[in-house]
């Protein structure tokens, strides 16, 4: 039997090496595991503004830096639409700047094709996270993407599969009068000679509360850049 | 294997078939599950248990007779969690969609039965080579059952293997479809199940 000392004294020892280990590798694999989180939330950016890998062109992190740097160019806008001239997107401190929001154009053809707008709230189980693409008349839905979410694969887990997320192309979230009025996952499937098929996609099959979720959340999110996507609808005329 | 004396190769051995982990031990059920619906999943989850067991086994069985009784669950589970906080920042840091997917599964590696079990039952009484050779073995045993799981899954559940496509468009048009509970863990289970009743045919294992 080992005494007192010689426990407390190895299991000391143990804890040091050990934690000394896990701190070293923590600090050594930092950069490229940052570097990850970042191409991801950047591969998302891009999924949901429609771009999308190819044979000749597979997505890795070097190939997404470069069509970012390329095509997507990042603007803040404020409360009431303004764009604050000089800031970019990582520059907004979520702690302090809670009236600052990131909008990433994607200017590939030359002219605006398109904005994308990150957006968050709470599913059934999970808070999601994802980002939400308009086209450049301010008042069409040009696709969705979520990077983080858990909800029930299979169930509410489906939101992050193409199927559903195909749904919400060109789909409108402004009414005729010109009203914000998001864009709602239903039960069932959207019939499509109603007057609401406008503004609805076909929900997900036993996962009521991660729609009701994702319909409120998206609807809260539409909220925040309302003022923006109202000056470009206006300028356009739509 | 002229490498290793007869006692060696039966401790690599064994877990393979004999005295698999998965299919008779019905130990680790919980992530062969969940890592299975995909074929390069299951394969990272191998390797990443392959690395966590030899390696612990190693580790304990040259500590084993430092370790003091009284403390020595702690103390493997101790080496058991760094190495698997280890091997979850590797993967996020070089294999980023592959962890995204594995999510927590890996962190549940420290739970997985197989890893203390082999700590307490074999590393603690072996030395270290012996030790590393049954934590070779068992990893091996446990991700030939995630593989072959993994494949009737994937095949089955997608057509594909390996995320290329096997099963022709031409079936498809006919008529064929994909079966979505291969998809959902009941599949895995159904799997499973199966094949621990050819496997325990084929050892021609009976039940008291």
């Amino acid at each position: 039997m080992h005494s007192n000392a010689y426990t407390l004294t190895f299991t000391s020892i143990m804890t040091i090496i050990l934690g000394f280990l896990l701190s070293m590798a923590a600090t050594a694999l930092k950069d490229q595991q940052d570097l990850n989180i970042e191409t991801d939330i950047k591969k998302n950016i891009l999924h949901s503004l429609n771009f999308a890998p190819s044979e000749e062109n597979p997505w890795t992190p070097e190939t997404v830096q470069a069509i970012f740097d390329d095509y997507i160019s990042g603007i803040v806008v404020n409360n009431n639409g303004e764009i604050i001239v000089g800031k970019k997107p990582e520059d907004i401190n979520p702690d302090v700047d809670g009236n600052l929001h990131p909008v990433y154009i994607n200017t590939m053809s030359g002219k605006i094709d398109g904005y994308a707008i990150p957006i968050s709230g709470k599913g059934l189980w999970s808070t999601l996270y994802g980002y939400f693409a308009v086209e450049a008349d301010g008042a069409t839905a040009k696709g969705i993407t979520f990077y983080k979410h858990g909800e029930t694969p299979g169930l509410g887990g489906e939101v992050e599969k193409s199927w559903f997320r195909n749904n919400f192309k060109g789909k409108r979230f402004i009414d005729s009068s010109g009203e914000l009025i998001g864009i709602q996952a239903i039960k069932g499937t959207v019939d499509e000679s109603s007057s609401e098929a406008y503004h609805q996609v076909d929900g997900l099959s036993g996962a009521t509360m991660t729609a009701k979720g994702l319909n409120s959340f998206l609807l809260q999110d539409l909220k925040t850049y309302e003022p923006f996507f109202q000056q470009i609808r206006s300028r356009k005329g739509t | 294997m002229g490498l290793l004396s007869k006692k060696s190769q039966a401790v690599l051995n064994d877990p393979l078939m004999n005295n698999n982990p998965i299919t008779l031990q019905v130990l680790g059920i919980c992530s062969a599950l969940a890592v299975t619906v995909k074929m390069d999943t299951a394969l990272v989850m191998t390797l990443a248990v392959v690395a966590v067991l030899s390696v612990s086994n190693t580790v304990i069985a040259m500590l084993r007779n430092l370790i003091p009784s009284k403390v020595r669950i702690i103390v493997q589970l101790a080496v058991i969690a760094s190495l698997v906080i280890l091997t979850d920042q590797v993967l996020q840091a070089y294999m980023y969609d592959i962890s995204k997917q594995l999510s927590v599964f890996v962190g549940l590696i420290i739970t997985n039965c197989i890893v203390m079990g082999r700590a307490e039952a074999f590393a603690m009484q072996n030395g270290p080579w012996r030790s590393f050779l049954d934590g070779l073995g068992n990893g091996l045993g446990y991700g030939i059952i995630l593989i072959a799981v993994s494949f009737f899954r994937e095949l089955l559940g997608r057509g594909t293997v390996f995320g290329i496509q096997v099963i022709p468009d031409s079936f498809y048009a006919a008529g064929y479809e994909n079966m979505g509970l291969m998809v959902l863990s009941s599949g895995a289970f159904i799997i499973l199940g199966l094949i621990v009743w050819v496997q325990r045919i084929a050892a021609k294992i009976e039940e008291e």
